[in-house]
């Protein structure tokens, strides 16, 4: 039985069935109680399941992030949220230095699999700092998962599975199209994290991208007269990428489009990755479509930061066209 | 206008053993006095082997908590087996008084997490270096206690320099918001590496920080073994209620901050001398002697202390080094096959090296 959803809505529904399934679950984070968050991402949570299990928190992101690392050492399994994913550097020490740490450290004797959502990502002309693509600072975090979905379906699947596990995971979320979108939803469906989505099936190019850019993508690829394939990364790290080395080994040619900037930003992993795997099938230089290295802007620059389609359009021309 | 007091408070001193009080005595079974001595006498003669294997080069950095037993072990022995501990990085004496294999603690400062491994049957937590971090652990502990309906109480050790990071400030509101079962053990030893304590804070005690998160403070002669059993057991009472407890424990570090350190550089020989009078194990021991407690068995403790010592040493030394897929196997829980990958790839590149 499927029900349409779109992404806010998939994962108040995987928050609200994973607080059914396991009893340790516990959602906490500024705002996320009675209000239900500031996107409603946890809409009900307390009046289903209590105050002691969904709770606002005292404003400190690192009080959020460490005092759930706690818990976890002590057998709960708390998803806390940060309420932007620009202001949760100052959880990142708790998150970089210990969450991902205690297994390596302990030996296996101690884990703390907390799950850490944030909205994440620009193009709405929001306020300074409420707009940043940080994916790129969490992947240098061992010993995490960084999950970014871009559909419904994914949005419900990836977090169950994100708070089961058993490791730590940032869960950054597309605001940009939380409710861009309804699509028909399955709560059954299982999706493993680790593995990249291929969104649309092609023969010319691999267009690669993920989160809120994936609708981007799908826009630009309908404008180009060519078959694109588009693979939707979905967890950035770890991922071995193998559904990229095996499309560009069918199509020669690739483009990858992400909103964070381009420097270090993971288009440059990913095209050294096809340069050590698949460089031998490539048949032009691999085209990335990314934001500037400079700070995200306050909004009157948003559209001159943020990739848009004929970006991407030209992009993608460039890799055919070469 | 109107003005008027909206809200005053005050901070209490423990203190024991200078107090010739006669209610103080005794308080636990004879043994257990001897017990305690024991304990801070295989603490005092581990740092000092700890301190020479790392001249050898057998330890790469050690930081020493001579000076510091008596907070550390008065702390542990108060509280009980299902209660939990959350060490900081100097709290070698609390391991040992919670139970951990000396062995094991050799080969954690020689490198080995192997020697963090098994803790969590003592509820003892891994040693957190970056400091002051590991206070919202132990609020977090103690809310999930709470939550729970538990009836123990996590015990955290941090510094004075711990309490100027926004952590150990957070941890003290989330501990009061949530009731949390937590006691945070403050050991004030006068410097964080080389800034005095007056320099860290204008706070003219560490326990006062309590009060402006609405619980408890206290400060404690933490050098009186004692003063510091008895401060925690009236904070493990209130704490197993819910009611959290900051403890300054006023101590000193008798050595460098490490032995990468040199103290000389910024405190006088002359507070040193002044702070070796109040060496907790010489006080503790004249203490043991006036009351009567003191007897052949603990004169002779010290030499079999250093046996003890020297064959635990000697069997951390001995354990293999961990393999290379140790590297890759407690990253995960089940490794993403990047990871598998990667650990085929830098074994079989480690096989061509040898």
């Amino acid at each position: 039985m499927t029900e349409k959803m779109n992404i806010v809505e998939a994962i108040n529904a995987a928050l609200h069935d994973e607080m059914e399934a396991d009893e340790d679950v516990i959602v906490y984070g500024e705002d996320v109680g009675e209000d239900g968050g500031v996107f409603r991402a946890t809409k009900k949570l307390q009046e289903d399941f209590g105050e002691d299990r969904c709770f606002s928190s005292p404003l400190a992101e690192s009080g959020i992030a460490g005092t759930a690392v706690g818990m976890s050492l002590y057998g709960f399994n708390p998803v806390v949220e940060m309420q932007f994913s620009g202001f949760s550097y100052v959880a990142f020490h708790q998150i970089k230095e210990h969450a991902s740490r205690f297994r390596m450290r302990s030996r296996g004797d101690y884990t703390a699999p907390i799950t850490v959502r944030a909205p994440y990502g620009g193009g709405i002309s929001a306020l300074e700092h409420h707009q940043e693509s940080p994916e790129t600072i969490f992947t240098q975090t061992k010993g995490i998962h960084t999950v970014i979905p871009s559909t419904p379906q994914d949005a419900y699947s990836l977090l169950r599975k994100s708070i089961q596990k058993d490791d730590p995971v940032m869960f950054l979320e597309p605001k940009k199209t939380y409710r861009a979108f309804k699509e028909e939803v399955d709560r059954e469906k299982e999706v493993e994290l680790n593995d990249c989505r291929v969104a649309q099936e092609g023969n010319d190019l691999t267009l690669i991208s993920w989160g809120a850019m994936i609708p981007l993508a799908e826009e630009a690829a309908e404008e180009v007269e060519a078959s694109i394939e588009i693979i939707d990364v979905r967890t950035i790290h770890p991922n071995d990428y193998d559904e990229i080395i095996g499309s560009v080994e069918k199509t020669g040619r690739a483009a990858i489009l992400h909103e964070d900037s381009k420097t270090s930003g993971m288009g440059g992993e990913i095209a050294a990755k096809i340069q050590e795997d698949a460089i031998l099938h490539m048949e032009a230089p691999i085209e990335r479509i990314t934001a500037p290295d400079v700070p995200y802007p306050l909004y009157t620059l948003e559209d001159e930061y943020m990739p848009d389609k004929d970006q991407v359009v030209r992009g993608v021309k460039n890799a055919l066209d070469f | 206008m109107a003005r008027k007091e909206v809200y005053s408070g005050s901070i209490q001193r423990i203190e024991v053993m200078d107090t010739d009080d006669e209610e103080d005595f005794p308080w636990i079974e004879e043994e257990e006095y001897r017990e305690l001595y024991r304990q801070m006498m295989l603490a005092r003669k581990f740092d000092e082997k700890a301190f020479s294997l790392q001249r050898r080069g057998e330890i790469s950095t050690y930081a020493p908590h001579k000076g510091q037993e008596a907070a550390q072990i008065g702390a542990m022995f108060a509280l009980e087996e299902k209660d939990w501990m959350v060490p900081s990085f100097r709290e070698t004496a609390a391991f040992i008084a919670r139970g951990a294999p000396l062995d094991q603690v050799f080969q954690r400062w020689m490198g080995d997490a192997n020697g963090q491994a098994g803790l969590s049957e003592i509820n003892t937590l891994p040693v957190a270096i970056p400091v002051g971090t590991q206070n919202l652990h132990t609020a977090g502990i103690g809310m999930a206690m709470e939550k729970k309906g538990d009836e123990n109480v996590v015990l955290g050790f941090t510094g004075d320099g711990s309490t100027s990071q926004g952590d150990f400030n957070e941890s003290l509101n989330f501990s009061g918001v949530y009731n949390a079962h937590s006691i945070f053990f403050v050991q004030n030893n006068q410097y964080a590496i080389s800034l005095p304590r007056e320099k860290q804070t204008k706070s003219e005690t560490i326990a006062q920080k309590a009060l402006a998160f609405g619980i408890e403070g206290i400060q404690v002669d933490g050098n009186d073994l004692l003063a510091v059993i008895k401060a925690v057991e009236e904070a493990l009472e209130k704490a197993r209620k819910g009611e959290p407890v900051l403890i300054e424990a006023e101590t000193y570090r008798l050595e460098d901050h490490t032995t990468s350190d040199d103290s000389t550089r910024y405190r006088d020989e002359e507070e040193v001398e002044k702070w070796k009078e109040k060496d907790p194990l010489k006080r503790f021991r004249e203490y043991l002697k006036e009351h009567g407690i003191w007897n052949e068995e603990l004169e002779e403790f010290e030499s079999e202390a250093e046996e003890k010592i020297d064959d635990a040493a000697e069997k951390a030394m001995d354990a293999d080094n961990p393999d290379i897929e140790e590297l890759f196997d407690y990253v995960y829980g089940d490794n993403p096959k990047l990871i598998e990958k990667q650990k085929q790839q830098w074994i079989e590149r480690s096989e061509k090296d040898d």
